[in-house]
């Protein structure tokens, strides 16, 4: 099933074309990664698809239906947002931050209580130790946890994740890295990932969208992105074929 | 003597909080509208800030001539004092809610919360403890101020500093003006004591 489609998405921020002419769809289970440089137009792409970006032209369906048919609120909670440095509620608890959502839907007490315990297990972090502490008591890796798991707490179709773990040391960002990519082989989710890290890319993708200048460049399954010849997609490899 | 410095020091403090209450009343919500209007901000900060500048004692002056709010008494007091109380509290109130984290904003939008509840649930908890440092200096600085407000009728412990002054007699100044100071002293105690312990919260502490 698709859970997003795109056609014809054109966005002008300022005066600038920031997207141009994007098609992309994202089917159940899928894992899209968005790769480009900075200003290619990726993030932006993210945010037209909840919406935080509002002035764009073109459709885009979620679930089968236009996003302008959904209400804006319900939709958002239907897409689990993670950005690089969590963007986690300062003044609430690991717990409560985690059970936001559910709480947004008017989940009984007790339910969201136990799906917070869930999720915290998930993604490695023991409910009891974290649950009552504060962001700033956290790493930045356990806040990338928790926002990992504050955007899986209402069971969302669809994950945006924006440069989740850009911000880690190299060793934690491998770390969740994988945990990612195994907690993806158990669920079914899609998700769209914007990085600018190709090594990542190839890890976490099960397709690779390239964007440049705010067009897509190269679409293709991960395992057969490394054998492009685009020139763009070159100058991502390179410096993969350049490392030690 | 003492019994009349009580009630002076009684009226002072009705003074202040009448005055604290509606410039609240009307900075709060203010600076909620304003916080989200760039352009409007600049002018209408621009204007408070202007109305700081005027010296008290004109300010009464001013207010004395103008229908409903003027004249002598406590009204035009109480008008003149929340007009300088407003730019604390807009002020620190427009520090707080534009304070807030981009990313922390931009992920409650992105979860899906309606601007109400981000303002309710995340805007003012976070800009919480501006909000007291706001009130705090409006309160403080009112405390001093209104004792001007004596000399169009508004009462307080300025009617002993005016006296006093009248009469060169330094005891009766005195009498006006210690009880005043000690009120200055306790509230910016507790209320930096609140502010403290809010801040504490906002940080997670």
């Amino acid at each position: 099933m698709t859970i997003l489609q795109i056609r014809g998405l054109n966005c002008r921020i300022g005066g600038r074309e920031v997207l141009r002419h994007v098609d992309l769809t994202v089917e159940e289970g899928e894992t899209v990664v968005l790769l480009g440089r900075s200003g290619s137009g990726k993030t932006t792409l993210l945010k037209c698809v909840n919406g935080i970006v509002a002035d764009w032209a073109g459709e885009i369906r979620f679930q089968g239906k236009s996003v302008a048919e959904w209400d804006r609120f319900a939709m958002r909670r239907k897409m689990g947002y993670v950005i690089q440095d969590g963007g986690l509620f300062p003044h609430w608890t690991v717990a409560a931050n985690v059970g936001l959502v559910p709480r947004l839907e008017g989940r009984p007490d007790g339910e969201i209580a136990a799906r917070v315990e869930a999720l915290l297990r998930n993604v490695g972090l023991d409910p009891a130790e974290f649950g009552g502490r504060y962001p700033r008591q956290l790493s930045g890796g356990q806040k990338q946890r928790v926002g990992i798991a504050r955007a899986l707490a209402a069971d969302p179709p669809l994950l945006l994740l924006d440069e989740p773990f850009a911000a880690l040391d190299p060793i934690t960002r491998f770390d969740l890295q994988q945990q990612f990519v195994e907690m993806r082989r158990s669920w079914h989710k899609s998700a769209l990932f914007v990085t600018h890290d190709v090594r990542e890319a190839l890890l976490v993708g099960s397709r690779i969208v390239l964007l440049r200048d705010g067009k897509i460049e190269v679409e293709a399954p991960a395992a057969e992105f490394r054998a492009t010849k685009n020139a763009e997609a070159r100058e991502f490899l390179r410096a993969l074929s350049d490392e030690l | 003597m003492s019994r009349e410095i009580a009630a002076a020091s009684l009226e002072h403090v009705e003074l202040v909080l009448v005055t604290l209450v509606i410039a609240a009343a009307i900075g709060l919500p203010a600076a909620v509208w304003l916080a989200r209007r760039a352009a409007w901000r600049r002018w209408v900060v621009g204007f408070v800030n202007v109305a700081q500048t005027v010296p008290s004692l004109a300010m009464f002056g001013f207010l004395l001539p103008l229908p409903l709010i003027g004249g002598i008494g406590k009204r035009t007091a109480v008008a003149a004092l929340a007009l300088y109380a407003l730019l604390p509290i807009v002020r620190n109130t427009l520090v707080g809610l534009l304070g807030v984290d981009a990313g922390v904003r931009e992920s409650a939008e992105a979860m899906g919360m309606t601007p109400r509840q981000i303002l309710w649930q995340v805007e003012l908890p976070l800009a919480t403890p501006a909000i007291v440092t706001g009130l705090r200096i409006a309160t403080v600085s009112t405390i001093g101020t209104a004792t001007i407000a004596a000399a169009i009728g508004g009462g307080g412990l300025g009617v002993f500093i005016f006296r006093g002054i009248a009469m060169y007699d330094k005891w009766t100044i005195l009498a006006g003006a210690v009880p005043a100071a000690a009120l200055a002293i306790v509230a910016d105690e507790v209320l930096g004591a609140i502010e403290k312990r809010m801040r504490g919260v906002g940080d997670g502490g």
